[in-house]
């Protein structure tokens, strides 16, 4: 702590002069204050959107821990290459398969996450004041690295089949108009990150007509794609075009966030760039993460981990489901086929930020529709994540929501300001 | 050998973040002075982990009901282990604002005229006409504010009645009795009191200048928010003013050890008291440190000598 000195002044920030303009973006808040509570076990959290990280089977991992440290520690432990493990490459190819998506190793390369490719892709693309066309509402990680790197992120219309082609190429035409540069469309396009909508598998091919016509690069963020309930998702956007489309994909919710281990499959020419700046950035992504997944891949069954982790995700979402027409029979939700949320309508006059601190004493916590969009909007949603606590504890989180909901509705119509 | 202190951080309250910080704070102060530091977060476990280990002192950081209501301090009282901070009678008399002011007004200190009222009554007697009087009678601008809470959450400034009834909506939110109070505008003051054993004394008034002109929840966490002036740019005899009334206040409330009471100055040197925190913030950015150190002590110093007044 820097301590005052009799008769001085101070702001306890003695660089504030000297931050960048985009550390501006940089500030915590009140609400994430409010966040800390999500770590006591009285507390169910709908908020963070986390797998279920205590159905994965510990010894699938032991067994691929033994076999890295018995076979390859001598490489698990040393500095890997910049454009990440050659033999995970190989591994991910055939993951990618799985969604249609044919790519050579040459053009993956592994990263810290996919939120760690995306912000490779921001800060390569995006300079102060370009455009990024996003879903409404988006992913709020995204959102964030937009808003740091002082990008104009333009939300295009989004309904039950995704985002909308026409106000897409509105969207895109008018500020392509107003002589903004209209550089990326970042989607999740399967069980979205928070609506849960799927893009459906008629717009898929029009939306990349309108970005190819009008030269927008396609962020394709995958990680949910093998959490379907049901029917798989359709073709990926990347399967359809090789040039025009970045893919994403991620370690994080079919085996272990804590991994960190990401990918990202690029056309060539932005692959050799990524490498470049992922090297300047980290040097190489985490050997010892990406060698025991690349184990973990070989030697265990991880396609029926997967399958197990849809079968208690899918669980979840009836449960959650159940609940929001046992406690919340009038706030209408989205109803995904696959992954880990539900994205609620709350009536007309409630705002979701300002309930949290009811939310606090209730004991439970959701992430405020706010957080998901990058111009003011989503005060009236709420975002429900299923995946993480027990489909007993989702009904009693959203019975507690409900709780909520209901004493702000009542504090709204005493002092009558509701719409 | 040296003082085995538990420190106890965080718990479920709104404020629970800003309490991590200030135990974590406190530990690393009462490490640097030699002691034996345990962090602590309140649970099921608790009191048999406090009863199987005796530790010399209990500190307490939690803010919210549980740590500033007196359960805590009576329940520590009662099991004879020594705590640093106020027994349970001052943190009952304090913690509630409305209370509070009653009782230093009766000690001739001056306080802005305010009304403390539970959602109940509004619903029963028709919010706009309550809402309608109360603002009538302590006219624009009010302060709106959770009555038992901090770190000013759920606190607004309002100067009509369609931001009232906004107002009166986020103060419920913490807690089911809000107060609206008369604004007074002037130099915002903290005065913090200490009392290592030989009486309560007051230290160096911390002045208060945050940027946006509202010291609300990020002026009082975010590094670069607000300016502090320490001491206070007063003259010395207001200076001893407020010290006095802050003093006279630690001890009309009955708070022991160490106290933070907040204080505006108006246009014509009047000062009023705002409210008295029985477990002031103790976070890199708070002002009750700050005080400490302006006035030439360290923080492991006093820090310890809290503690040693705890066990005396």
């Amino acid at each position: 702590m820097s301590e005052t000195r009799v008769g001085q002044v101070t702001n306890f920030d003695s660089w504030k002069h000297a931050y960048a303009k985009r550390a501006e973006n940089l500030a915590v808040s009140e609400v994430r204050a409010l966040f800390s509570v999500v770590s006591r076990p009285e507390v169910v959290s709908l908020a963070g959107g986390m797998p279920d990280v205590s159905a994965l089977d510990n010894e699938l991992i032991n067994k691929a821990f033994e076999s890295l440290m018995t076979n390859r520690p001598q490489y698990a432990l040393q500095y890997g290459g910049g454009q990440g493990d050659l033999r995970l490459r190989e591994q991910i190819r055939e993951i990618m398969e799985l969604d249609g998506v044919h790519g050579s190793v040459e053009d993956l390369m592994i990263t810290t996450g996919s939120q760690h490719a995306l912000e490779l892709l921001a800060d390569l693309f995006l300079d102060q004041g370009d455009v990024v066309l996003v879903e409404s509402p988006s992913y709020v990680g995204a959102v964030g690295i937009f808003r740091h790197k002082e990008a104009h992120i333009e939300h295009v219309f989004t309904d039950s089949e995704g985002i909308s082609p026409e106000a897409l190429a509105e969207a895109a035409d008018r500020l392509i108009e107003e002589g903004r540069k209209v550089k990326l469309l970042y989607l999740v396009p399967n069980f979205a990150n928070p609506s849960g909508v799927t893009l459906s598998d008629s717009r898929r091919d029009e939306i990349i007509r309108i970005c190819r016509e009008r030269g927008i690069l396609i962020i394709e963020d995958n990680p949910y794609g093998l959490l379907y309930f049901g029917q798989k998702p359709p073709l990926a956007l990347r399967a359809r075009d090789s040039e025009g489309v970045v893919y994403l994909g991620s370690f994080s919710k079919i085996l272990s966030p804590g991994l960190r281990v990401g990918y990202v499959l690029a056309p060539p020419a932005i692959r050799e760039k990524l490498v470049l700046a992922n090297e300047s950035a980290i040097l190489s992504p985490a050997t010892f993460a990406q060698m025991l997944i690349s184990e973990y891949l070989s030697v265990c069954d991880w396609e029926a981990q997967v399958q197990s982790f849809r079968d208690l995700y899918q669980t979840k979402r009836d449960a959650a489901l159940e609940a929001m027409q046992q406690y919340l029979p009038n706030i209408p939700t989205t109803r995904p086929d696959g992954g880990f949320f539900l994205w609620l309508t709350l009536p007309e006059g409630l705002n979701s930020k300002e309930m949290l601190p009811l939310a606090v004493t209730e004991l439970v916590a959701y992430t405020p529709g706010t957080a998901f969009f990058g111009d003011g909007r989503g005060k009236e949603n709420i975002r429900v994540c299923f995946s993480h606590p027990t489909a007993a504890n989702v009904k009693v989180g959203i019975q507690r929501l409900a709780n909520v909901v209901n004493r702000q509705v009542d504090l709204l119509d005493t002092f009558g300001s509701r719409a | 050998m040296s003082m085995r202190v538990l420190v106890l951080a965080g718990g479920i309250s709104h404020e629970r973040d800003v309490s991590l910080k200030s135990g974590r704070r406190v530990a690393d102060a009462l490490l640097d002075a030699g002691c034996q530091v345990e962090i602590r977060e309140p649970d099921s476990e608790l009191i048999g982990h406090l009863i199987a280990t005796r530790p010399d002192v209990v500190w307490s950081t939690l803010h919210g009901a549980v740590g500033e209501d007196g359960s805590l301090q009576d329940l520590l009282a009662l099991a004879k282990i020594p705590f640093v901070g106020s027994t349970a009678e001052g943190a009952r008399l304090a913690w509630n604002k409305p209370v509070a002011k009653v009782i230093v007004e009766r000690h001739g200190i001056s306080t802005p005229k305010a009304i403390s009222l539970p959602s109940s009554t509004f619903k029963e007697l028709n919010a706009e006409s309550v809402l309608a009087v109360v603002a009538t009678e302590l006219g624009y601008p009010l302060i709106v504010k959770p009555a038992k809470s901090g770190s000013a959450h759920g606190v607004n400034k309002v100067t009509n009645a369609k931001e009232l009834g906004k107002a009166m909506i986020d103060a419920y939110a913490y807690g089911d009795l809000v107060m609206i109070e008369r604004f007074v505008s002037g130099t915002e003051l903290s005065v913090s009191v200490i009392d290592l054993g030989g009486g309560p004394f007051a230290l160096p008034a911390v002045e208060i200048v945050p940027e946006s002109g509202e010291f609300g929840y990020n002026e009082r966490y975010v590094p670069g928010e607000t300016s502090y002036f320490v001491p206070a740019r007063l003259r010395p005899s207001e200076l001893a003013q407020a010290a006095e009334i802050a003093l006279t206040a630690h001890q009309a409330l009955r708070l022991r050890h160490f106290s933070r009471i907040d204080l505006i100055m108006d246009e014509k040197g009047t000062f009023w008291f705002l409210e008295a925190n029985v477990t002031p913030g103790l976070t890199e950015t708070s002002l009750f440190p700050q005080a400490v150190v302006a006035e030439g002590s360290s923080l492991s110093e006093s820090y310890l000598g809290l503690v040693e007044a705890a066990v005396r």
